[in-house]
């Protein structure tokens, strides 16, 4: 399946997209988690929070096909 | 779509004095009123390792960070005795010493506002997806982690 992923702030520095979409079979968020640190060993070295469809999810939730996104530690206000 | 049927909270750039002094203009036909509660989010000049920020660029994802917004304001209006609630956020470029958070809340009494203005800037805080780049005098960055 064709799973969107979205970059936001310094994880987009690192990625240097703000997002694409990749095809991924419909496994864990952790083997995606994997296979991004492949694509970006650099990854490894930042911190970041997951959600799928816009709800923060773990590492152990199930891809869904729905949009994933990497999310750096959060600056409001 | 989920996506859509939020309010938008951001606007872009700083949020003028004017406005806030607007905001609380309108307020005065609602006469059930007796409190209002505000709190304004200001870029500080940090200096770090003799380096002085200068401003933060604002950015967001922004669908998930309304869903929350909108969480955040039904959680605080089941929570407290609230009239109204207004909550702003920018998006892009703010200076050191404008305001990048604006949040307003009223209620007949004083007590409820005091508590769910607290609560509610720190769920911002804590709970939505907005990342500051802060920018340093020499073109520099480092990015702003809430804490």
């Amino acid at each position: 399946m064709n799973i969107t992923i979205k970059y936001f702030g310094q994880i987009a520095e690192v990625t240097k997209q703000t997002n694409e979409t990749i095809s991924f079979p419909n496994h864990l968020v952790s083997e995606l988690i994997e296979h991004l640190y492949v694509k970006y060993p650099e990854l490894k070295n930042k911190s970041f929070k997951i959600a799928q469809n816009q709800e923060l999810v773990s590492n152990s939730t199930k891809l869904t096909g729905g949009d994933i996104a990497l999310l750096p530690p959060f600056a409001g206000g | 779509m989920k996506e859509h049927k939020h309010k938008n909270v951001f606007k872009q750039g700083a949020i003028p004095s004017e406005f806030i002094g607007e905001s609380i203009a309108k307020h005065q036909t609602k006469t059930s009123i007796g409190a209002h509660n505000i709190f304004l989010g200001q870029v500080r000049a940090d200096v770090i390792d003799g380096k002085t920020i200068t401003a933060i660029e604002y950015t967001a994802y922004e669908d998930m960070a309304n869903a929350k917004f909108h969480d955040i304001r039904e959680t605080a209006f089941e929570k407290f005795n609230l009239t109204c609630m207004h909550i702003y956020h920018s998006l892009g470029t703010v200076k050191a010493g404008e305001i990048c958070l604006f949040v307003f809340v009223s209620s007949p009494r004083r007590k409820e506002v005091f508590k769910a203005l607290e609560y509610i800037v720190e769920r911002i805080k804590a709970d939505v997806p907005v990342f500051g780049k802060e920018i340093f005098e020499d073109d520099t960055h480092q990015w702003k982690v809430n804490n």
